[in-house]
């Protein structure tokens, strides 16, 4: 893709990230994200370049897949296809040999939470096999207007800034968001009337409801110094430490990464946009740029299992190259 | 020739007396400040250079977003408050009432600095 190899701004290109000369571009690209399976009330996930031998989801009980940071509208160095990636993702999807029953979207869906950019990943996922997609806002998204967009778009039947929750299957899924309000120095935040409304939300469930959290900032502290973490996350996951099986799944930090702490696990995404440093490796946490050749490579994905109540985590990565 | 050059001394002299009046009427402390109206901040690399800026009372303040990603630059004290900045866009704000004045970059909150006026 020597292509990308240009330092200047890219001729016949426009803002959503649509190159009006080379549509063909983005047939080279592939996307990322998180497939996820639910059997037996375990919660596999698998890289989406993973084929899945035919039948082996025949007893799942719940698939959904995870996409995150799609950023559209970002054109610099580090991606100025994303229009194209983002395509590649979802026709990965509708490539997957059990279509997931929805897709979670861990928010910054724009960049610069500009209506076309909405727009565009709306049209992109009409696309998608799975029809249903849930959003949580990244900071991208609620950018001028305090999410007064966001939630016209995407926060039909939400609490407060766009909190909400759901059941699929007896498996119990919490959008969280953590991107408004933010302190001068601080992480992300979920805040007092978030965290009420959570407390209530799960008090009457039975101790074996799978839950699922999804929230855009990771509600563990993956880097403070890069502001990679949720403030009062702590007392978000104090309400679900009865249950035996909980996911946390984010994005942001546009790199997969995990953690098993106790009941939970947790899971960050890739983007489907950009990747950036791990932590510590680079000056600032922004978008790193690969060799064009490379990109597919970085994009790729962690896969997750992890066994209810055994605490045991088994994790794979796989990139998409 | 003989008139443009004349012009151009003209201009000059009237350029130094402006400057001369500017001197006089900053106070005590302004020969240890620096005298430019503007002072430029430059946004990158998820930091803000320099991080802690000291102006006379009066300067304009220019931030410029180097970096390629959107910050924005919001007073803590909702004195002053930018738009979104992409990469190469400006944001100014003029001080005129001493004092310290943090701020920080409201889409990534680890971002801060701070201006004092004096």
């Amino acid at each position: 893709m020597s292509e990308t190899n240009n330092d200047e701004a890219l001729p016949g290109h426009d803002h959503d990230g649509v190159d009006r000369r080379g549509f063909l571009k983005c047939m080279a690209w592939a996307g990322t994200g998180a497939f996820y399976v639910m059997q037996g009330g375990v919660l596999k996930s698998y890289s989406l370049s993973t084929r899945l031998p035919l039948g082996s989801t025949s007893t799942a009980e719940l698939s959904f897949v995870q996409i995150s940071d799609s950023h559209m509208g970002f054109n610099k160095q580090a991606n100025p296809y994303v229009f194209c990636t983002d395509t590649a993702t979802t026709e990965k999807v509708n490539r997957l040999a059990t279509p997931p029953e929805f897709m979670l979207h861990t928010g910054d869906i724009s960049h610069l939470s500009r209506p076309e950019e909405f727009d565009t990943v709306d049209q992109v996922l009409k696309s998608a096999s799975a029809k249903d997609v849930f959003f949580v806002p990244g900071e991208h998204d609620v950018l001028e207007d305090d999410g007064k967009q966001y939630l016209e778009r995407y926060g039909k039947g939400a609490k407060g800034a766009g909190w909400y929750s759901f059941d699929k299957k007896g498996v119990h899924f919490i959008g969280l968001v953590n991107v408004l309000n933010l302190k001068a120095g601080g992480l992300g935040s979920l805040g007092g009337e978030q965290l009420e409304w959570l407390e209530d939300d799960v008090k009457h469930l039975k101790h074996s409801t799978p839950i699922v959290v999804f929230a855009h900032i990771p509600l563990w502290t993956v880097y403070p110094e890069w502001g990679w973490g949720t403030e009062d996350s702590g007392q978000a996951l104090s309400y679900l430490k009865k249950f035996g099986s909980v996911t946390v799944l984010n994005g942001h930090i546009h790199q997969t990464m995990q953690k098993v702490e106790g009941n939970v696990t947790f899971h960050t995404a890739a983007s489907t946009a950009f990747p950036q440093p791990r932590p510590g490796t680079a000056e600032s946490p922004g978008p790193m740029t690969v060799p064009a050749d490379q990109l597919k490579s970085i994009l790729g994905i962690t896969d997750v299992t992890y066994v209810r109540g055994k605490h045991s985590l088994a994790v794979v990565d796989s990139s998409l190259a | 020739m003989r008139k443009r050059v004349s012009t151009g001394i003209f201009v000059a002299a009237l350029g130094l007396g402006v400057a001369g009046l500017g001197v006089r009427s900053a106070g005590v402390a302004a020969s240890a400040l620096p005298r430019p109206a503007t002072m430029e901040v430059a946004i990158d690399n998820f930091a803000f250079g320099p991080t802690d800026l000291t102006v006379a009372a009066g300067t304009t303040v220019t931030w410029t977003n180097r970096d390629d990603i959107p910050h924005t630059v919001v007073s803590t004290e909702k004195v002053f408050k930018s738009k979104v900045l992409d990469t190469d866009e400006k944001f100014s704000s003029t001080f005129s009432t001493p004092g310290t004045y943090p701020y920080f970059c409201s889409i990534h909150p680890k971002m801060t600095g701070k201006v004092v006026v004096q």
